[in-house]
């Protein structure tokens, strides 16, 4: 097997136990980059110096006989919204075109503690405005899988990457589904963890009571072991949960031998293509056979979750990225006559078609007048919604259903009509809405070959309990 | 139409947008397509429900008050578009 091609894992254990070297790894990985990715595009900025630095830093460190870290070597990529300090941060968007961050991401600043090699800044819808990552200023991915298709989106960009071995794992961020659906879709396995689980300190916010950022990853177990290095209490996110990272790879055998898995019934309904509720419905047998019981039951909230979801964080966008005005860094448009006309021609030539549509919407919606019909009655919708998940976990330990309705998209296809494209959401948005943990993981083909995903859903801080789940799949599907 | 022309062209002001004509024949159209899509919440009865302010329980942590280090004036200014000495430059206000 190519290095390029190994898990996280085996490659940390191979680099500790000397049998291969960090700078090979990473050396496979960029020629593996310049192979294929013409076809992917999966990166905005590869930063090709500093990896090998930092691969070289810890084939020293071994050398000397130091402690290595729990990704020691691992060549990682990091979407483009996440902060990396002195490499452009664009987040898909001109208005960032050239934002070089004076700061790490807490997240990135635990990748670099736990020795992992960041290769690039991946591609993303902008903002991570959307589900395609054709919304980028800065060209769009592919799908390794099917160069006609997207990626998913809005971490379009990490899910190829990992999906085509052009990074062995990656960062993404999901405020709606924007690290599962792209999972789904790549053929990879992508956690959106508990609302306040992972530090969002250094994250360029889209919609703040929903971000949140996720691993994506060969597999379960890599996937555990990045949430492990990323996840913990940081004092500086107010949203942070306290208390330090799971360990869910140190649980992830364990099995689900007498755990109850909930069908939720609204997520099996109509709308959805027959080889993704196939799929879906053999990986629940598969739990089944590895031991779960299962039970069907209703979250009868699900239809309200797109119109609830597309006020709520269009309305928190709309207030984050007022302070996109072209002061103090990023895009100023040039030879505006007045402070009000630089900020309009600023924001109007920074912005793609897709941010200026949900700034529109959420400003709307907050306008005098409109805010209790809308923003209101929105989040009181989204305790109806987090209701149903109550309910549910009192019924079973963890719930699995499809991550999207129909496997990727054709290119193009949904471009001219942004609500289709958003009803395509309708299966990872209630997560969001609630807090909740969740995992895209592999679960079969449809007939043109491409992967579907089955999410697996847990109760807040359930991550664990997601991830002896999605083990307990991978061994049924392997046997 | 609950969206007309007008409408969009003021909410466009108040998000600091200048739209073209065209812009605001499409936003116009799909913004009324997207909030008739969210009229359906209006068909759900939500008396007596209280509105998500968290979605995680959580008090406000307190932090001891001392004085560590932050950002210098140079870096904070490396991204400036425009600068005078130690401020951000922007065009005239008045």
């Amino acid at each position: 097997m190519t290095l390029h091609g190994l898990t996280a894992l085996a490659a940390r254990d191979r680099i500790a136990r000397g049998e291969i070297t960090a700078s090979d790894l990473l050396e496979s990985v960029l020629g593996r980059i310049r192979e294929v990715e013409d076809r992917v595009g999966a990166y905005i900025t590869i930063t090709e110096d500093l990896a090998r630095a930092q691969a070289a830093a810890v084939d020293a460190a071994r050398r000397r006989g130091e402690t290595l870290g729990p990704l020691a070597g691992v060549p990682v990529a990091v979407k483009d919204i996440i902060c990396t300090q002195g490499v452009r941060t664009t987040c898909g968007s001109r208005i960032l075109g050239n934002f070089e961050p004076p700061f790490d991401a807490t997240v990135v600043e635990r990748l670099r503690r736990a020795g992992a090699v960041i290769i690039g800044k991946t591609n993303m819808d902008e903002f991570a405005m959307g589900s395609s990552t054709e919304h980028s200023a800065f060209g769009r991915t592919r799908n390794p899988h099917d160069p006609d298709r997207i990626p998913g989106g809005s971490s379009g960009g990490s899910a190829a990457a990992v999906a085509a071995e052009e990074a062995l794992a990656a960062l993404g961020t999901d405020t709606g589904g924007s690290v599962r659906q792209p999972a789904s879709h790549c053929g990879v396995v992508g956690l959106k963890p508990t609302y306040g689980r992972v530090s969002r300190y250094g994250v360029v916010a889209y919609a703040s009571s929903l971000d949140q950022v996720g691993p994506l990853a060969r597999d379960a177990a890599d996937c555990a072991l990045l949430l492990g290095v990323i996840a913990g209490h940081d004092p500086r996110d107010s949203t942070s949960i306290p208390g330090p990272a799971p360990d869910c790879l140190g649980a992830i055998e364990e099995g689900v031998s007498g755990l109850t898995i909930g069908i939720p019934r609204e997520y099996f309904g109509e709308g959805i293509d027959d080889d993704v509720r196939r799929a879906v419905r053999e990986g629940i047998a598969g739990l089944q056979a590895a031991g779960a019981k299962v039970l069907e039951l209703s979250l009868p909230h699900t239809p309200y979750a797109v119109a609830a979801y597309y006020i709520i964080a269009p309305a928190e966008a709309s207030s984050n990225l007022a302070r996109y005005d072209g002061v103090k860094y990023g895009y100023r448009a040039p030879g505006a006559a007045s402070l009000l006309d630089m900020y309009r021609r600023t924001r109007s030539e920074g912005f793609g078609a897709e941010v200026k549509r949900r700034i529109m919407l959420g400003t709307y919606v907050l306008s005098s007048g409109y805010y209790d019909a809308y923003y209101r009655k929105a989040q009181t919708v989204r305790t109806l919604v987090r209701r149903d998940f109550d309910e549910a976990f009192a019924r079973c330990d963890a719930l699995v259903s499809p991550v999207a309705p129909t496997a990727a998209f054709r290119l193009g296809e949904m471009l001219d009509d942004p609500l289709q494209m958003y009803l395509s959401d309708i299966f990872t948005i209630p997560v969001n809405l609630a807090g909740l943990p969740a995992l895209s993981i592999p679960c079969g083909k449809s007939a043109e070959g491409l992967p579907i995903g089955m999410q697996i859903l847990g109760p807040p801080l359930g991550e664990e309990m997601i991830f002896r789940a999605a083990r307990a799949w991978e061994k049924v599907k392997a046997a | 139409m609950k969206i007309t022309r007008e409408t969009v062209l003021h909410v466009a002001g108040l998000a600091r947008l200048s739209l073209s004509a065209e812009e605001v024949d499409t936003y116009a159209r799909q913004l009324d397509a997207i909030l008739e899509y969210m009229d359906q919440l209006n068909a759900l009865d939500t008396t007596g429900v209280a509105h998500t302010e968290h979605v995680i329980p959580l008090e406000t942590p307190f932090r001891e008050d001392r004085v560590v280090p932050s950002l210098d004036p140079e870096q904070s200014l490396r991204n400036a578009p425009e600068r005078s000495g130690t401020f951000f430059k922007v065009p005239k206000i008045l």
